[in-house]
């Protein structure tokens, strides 16, 4: 298993290189949808994308609630 | 090196009090508590007297300040609330807009924060703007563009000082910045004028009384009403209702930059955190060897 991941990973520059910027890319982007999804739910109902469709539908569904 | 300075200090001190039995006189005693008294007493009485008028730099002259208000987007993670910034901008149309610019706010930055890309184009459009010549040499006017910035309600500073009396209103898309206490004092400031100055305060002709104003003389009258403004999603206009929304509006072209930045903060928190504590652990990977080293000393044998 080690042997199998240095083989593959490690023995290499050209292969290490590559898995560090492949494994910095996922990073990244996991990161960014973890934190987005936790704020936008965090600030949900405060954001443009909780107003937008009121606005399409014309406040409608709101003056019906009051 | 310490103890070296306390047995000098304690040298100096026995040699000072041997000195001071021979040399000082009763007299000299007398004379110096007789200037200390004389240097203290003058020292209270001119704090004294300084306490019993108080003219500039009073809380009358920086304007009271204004409470902290509990803003929906106070919080390290909070954003605005944009349903708030989209009934704050509409009372900047329909009630500041008549004296104050907004002139670092284009129609654009509008589009995905508090209106949709077809409103914001049918608001640019209601304006004209300078277009290019045409081939005569003779200038032409075309509707307004995403592109375009909101367009102020005076030509130039001159215009806007000759409608109010000399008095300038300022442009408001840094206001929030501009102010000490931010939205809250905005808030404050548009709620803040009572019915009547308050006994003994003259104002200049045209000024308005506002606490919260620095001076208290303000030139710009109370504007929010009740029920002025009839807003689209049904939610009440009450004076502070109003007053919230476009302090909430402008805060938002003060930074427009806001959401995205609380968001991108705690990225950054996560990231340096955890980095934090890989340096902690290389630290101690590269230390331990000289951390845990022992060096014995084996004295030479006679």
């Amino acid at each position: 298993m080690y042997t199998q991941i240095y083989n593959l990973i490690f023995k290499r520059n050209s292969t290490f290189v590559a898995t560090v910027f492949a494994s910095t890319f996922l990073f990244q982007v996991g990161l960014d949808e973890t934190v987005t999804s936790w704020y936008e739910a965090r600030n949900k109902g405060k954001l443009w994308s909780d107003l937008k469709p009121k606005i399409l539908a014309g406040f409608e569904s709101e003056e019906d609630d009051e | 090196m310490f103890s070296q300075f306390g047995s000098a200090l304690k040298h100096g001190a026995r040699s000072f009090s041997t000195a001071a039995k021979s040399d000082v006189s009763s007299n000299t005693k007398k004379i110096v508590n007789a200037a200390v008294a004389a240097t203290g007493l003058t020292a209270a009485f001119i704090l004294y007297q300084d306490s019993q008028t108080a003219q500039a730099m009073t809380a009358a002259e920086h304007g009271l300040h204004p409470p902290e208000f509990n803003w929906s987007h106070n919080g390290m993670f909070d954003t605005f609330d944009h349903a708030s910034i989209r009934r704050g901008f509409q009372v900047y149309r329909e009630v500041c807009a008549a004296c104050h610019s907004l002139d670092r706010i284009a129609w654009r930055n509008l589009v995905g924060v508090s209106h949709t890309n077809s409103e914001a184009k049918a608001m640019a459009e209601e304006f004209e703007y300078d277009d290019e010549p045409d081939d005569e040499g003779n200038p032409k006017k075309r509707p307004g563009k995403l592109a375009d910035y909101i367009p102020g309600p005076y030509a130039n500073e001159q215009a806007a000082r000759a409608a109010n009396q000399g008095a300038l209103p300022p442009d408001l898309s840094l206001i929030v910045k501009a102010r000490h206490g931010a939205a809250d004092y905005i808030f404050a400031l548009l709620t803040g004028y009572p019915d009547e100055p308050p006994a003994g305060v003259t104002l200049p002709v045209g000024a308005n009384y506002n606490p919260y104003f620095p001076g208290g003389s303000i030139a710009m009258g109370r504007v929010l009403f009740d029920d002025l403004v009839e807003y689209e999603d049904g939610t009440p206009a009450t004076t502070s209702q109003m007053a919230k929304d476009v302090s909430t509006f402008l805060n938002w072209t003060s930074e427009p930059e806001h959401d995205e930045r609380k968001r991108l903060g705690a990225k950054a928190l996560i990231v340096v955190t955890a980095l934090y504590f890989v340096s902690v652990y290389v630290k101690k990977f590269k230390w331990t060897t000289i951390k845990h080293r022992k060096i014995v000393y084996h004295p030479p044998k006679k």
